[in-house]
């Protein structure tokens, strides 16, 4: 898997023309692609996910709004934000699929402190891994999005997985297949990319949404979750950034400003040590006499000699 | 220091007065009452603790030799927090312990000003307006002030990080690391100073008691509050002794080692 070129044929006896497929690459960037405008709300993707990771369905909250709970949870990754919104002068809803963006830059991964805790594969799914996960939660502070969330009795973080393990076995998220609209894509980055650049024009040209767009923030590089928005140019209005960052003391002072300290804690025990040997003890005075190692020696050696 | 604090230091150093006993004998000081002692090994546990889980999370590369120590990496998450909390509880008493003492003085400034030959050794004895604690001693206290005041702001942001913002625990992992970094830079420095670098001290903390020749060597001023006499002369006058006591051991051990008789 990790070379997925290796039994791609490379050149083929008495064969007229080229080698069938020469050049070909495979995508390995996979991507979902969520297009609110066309989300009804229907919260299968929702269903979907608790059934697929087998959580026990949470107690929801009201609050004024058709939004299950306020924010997605350690055993709830998945949630549609009911954001009102207007457009001349009527209601309208923003029915945004909140869940883990999975970064190309992954904000939770810098901050981790835990070896082996957040990994993230070469598809770009970012995954927490509970088994070493230390519950410090500074993945949570570290994410953008709001997305990590901690669970109190196991302290460990939980978050989306973009189905890992059903997408390492060829199949799309369970929210994907879940979904009925069509507005849940699965796919390589390239592809997904390429279907939200045209949805957008056609919402731009055909729909009167001049300011659709596709959400896929630059400041991290990009995510392997992409968004189709009405107005690319305000993203709060979904509850996104519309500039996520890191933290920069996630990344310079923990690979940088840490190992220093570090050297210098060890560099610190080394001069005391050095100190003790170089100048010696610092002893109540007055110390006693010193001895006069020249003579008392020759002062040994003659009473050796003696019988 | 208020008076109410005051009376409750009072109060607490004489029940661990009744409770447990400092000796002092012939040609010693009271240095450490048992109050003091408790308090100071308290701090230290649980500052060492902290430092041990702390450093485990601090950093990637002592993560796997520390987190064992404390069960596992969730363990010694847990631990951390509380160890701290401890430590800053009982450094709270230790603070109202020393505040007087540890008072900045003019005489801390020009103590500062001669750190260098300080450290070389250049001195054996201590200049005479040195009083219970030196310049360095009450720096190192400060600091540790200092960095517990930032270890509990920073540290309770970062344990109610859910209801305070996202930067502002990032730059409070920042702090609270540099306010580590910072005491552990003392922290070597004070171990290396109470043990190795300075014998007869390390006694204080644990006896509760240091010769006068301790004394007068290394905090001439508290000699002479304490006893009243004069360091110098005191000093001057061991040394005369001492010169006296080695003569007749001088002479037998070299007429045992030739025979003659001088």
């Amino acid at each position: 898997m990790s070379n997925p070129r290796t039994f791609q044929i490379q050149e083929i006896s008495a064969h007229p023309g080229p080698v069938p497929g020469q050049g070909t690459r495979r995508e390995e960037q996979v991507c979902k692609y969520i297009d609110v405008t066309t989300c009804i709300g229907c919260k299968a993707c929702e269903v979907a996910c608790v059934e697929w990771n087998e959580h026990p369905f949470r107690e929801t909250t009201f609050n004024d709004t058709y939004q299950t709970m306020p924010t997605t949870e350690w055993n709830y990754y998945n949630l549609i934000k009911f954001v009102e919104d207007e457009r001349d002068g009527n209601l309208m809803w923003l029915l945004r699929k909140d869940q883990c963006l999975h970064c190309e830059d992954p904000g939770c991964l810098r901050a981790c402190p835990a070896d082996g805790a957040i990994i993230k594969f070469e598809n770009g799914i970012v995954d927490f891994q509970q088994e070493n996960c230390i519950g410090c939660g500074y993945c949570i502070s570290g994410c953008p999005f709001d997305i990590p969330k901690f669970h109190p009795k196991t302290n460990k973080v939980y978050k989306c997985t973009l189905c890992s393990d059903r997408v390492g076995q060829g199949l799309e998220p369970a929210c994907v297949k879940a979904c009925p609209t069509g507005c849940l894509k699965f796919g390589t980055k390239t592809d997904m990319v390429q279907i939200a650049g045209l949805r957008s024009k056609q919402l731009r040209e055909e729909s009167g949404f001049a300011d659709a767009g596709v959400y896929d923030p630059p400041s991290i590089k990009g995510t392997h979750v992409i968004y189709v928005l009405h107005d690319i140019k305000r993203p709060e209005r979904y509850g996104l950034p519309a500039n996520p960052v890191i933290p920069p003391m996630y990344t310079y002072w923990k690979w940088v400003a840490k190992p220093i300290g570090l050297w210098m804690g060890l560099l610190g025990i080394g001069a005391v040590f050095f100190h003790r040997i170089f100048y010696g003890p610092k002893l109540p005075q007055p110390e006693g006499p010193e001895v006069e190692t020249g003579p008392r020696d020759e002062v040994e050696a003659a009473r050796k000699e003696r019988p | 220091m208020s008076a109410t604090a005051k009376n409750l230091d009072e109060k607490a150093r004489g029940d661990f007065a009744r409770i447990g006993t400092t000796r002092v004998r012939r040609g010693e000081l009271l240095r450490h009452p048992v109050y003091t002692r408790f308090l100071h090994w308290s701090v230290a546990i649980f500052f060492i603790l902290s430092l041990l889980t702390g450093f485990a999370i601090y950093s990637p590369w002592l993560f796997r030799w520390i987190a064992p120590l404390f069960g596992s990496g969730p363990r010694t998450r847990l631990l951390h927090p509380w160890f701290g909390l401890v430590f800053e509880v009982f450094f709270f008493f230790q603070f109202l312990n020393w505040v007087t003492p540890m008072m900045w003085t003019d005489a801390d400034r020009r103590w500062m000003k001669k750190i260098r030959s300080y450290a070389t050794n250049k001195e054996p004895l201590e200049a005479e307006e040195v009083g219970f604690f030196n310049g360095g001693q009450k720096m190192y206290f400060w600091i540790i002030a200092l960095s517990g005041l930032l270890f509990l702001i920073t540290g309770l942001l970062m344990w109610f990080a859910h209801v305070v913002p996202r930067w502002v625990v990032a730059i409070s992992y920042l702090i609270h690391d540099l306010a580590a970094l910072l005491m552990l830079a003392g922290f070597i420095i004070h171990i290396y100073e109470g043990t190795a670098h300075q014998p007869g001290t390390f006694r204080s903390m644990t006896d509760g008691t240091v010769t006068e020749n301790w004394a007068w060597t290394h905090h001439p001023a508290w000699y002479r509050s304490v006893t009243g006499r004069n360091p110098r002369e005191a000093y001057e006058r061991e040394k005369r002794w001492q010169a006296e006591r080695e003569r007749p051991i001088a002479h037998w051990e070299r007429e045992q080692d030739t025979g003659e008789r001088p």
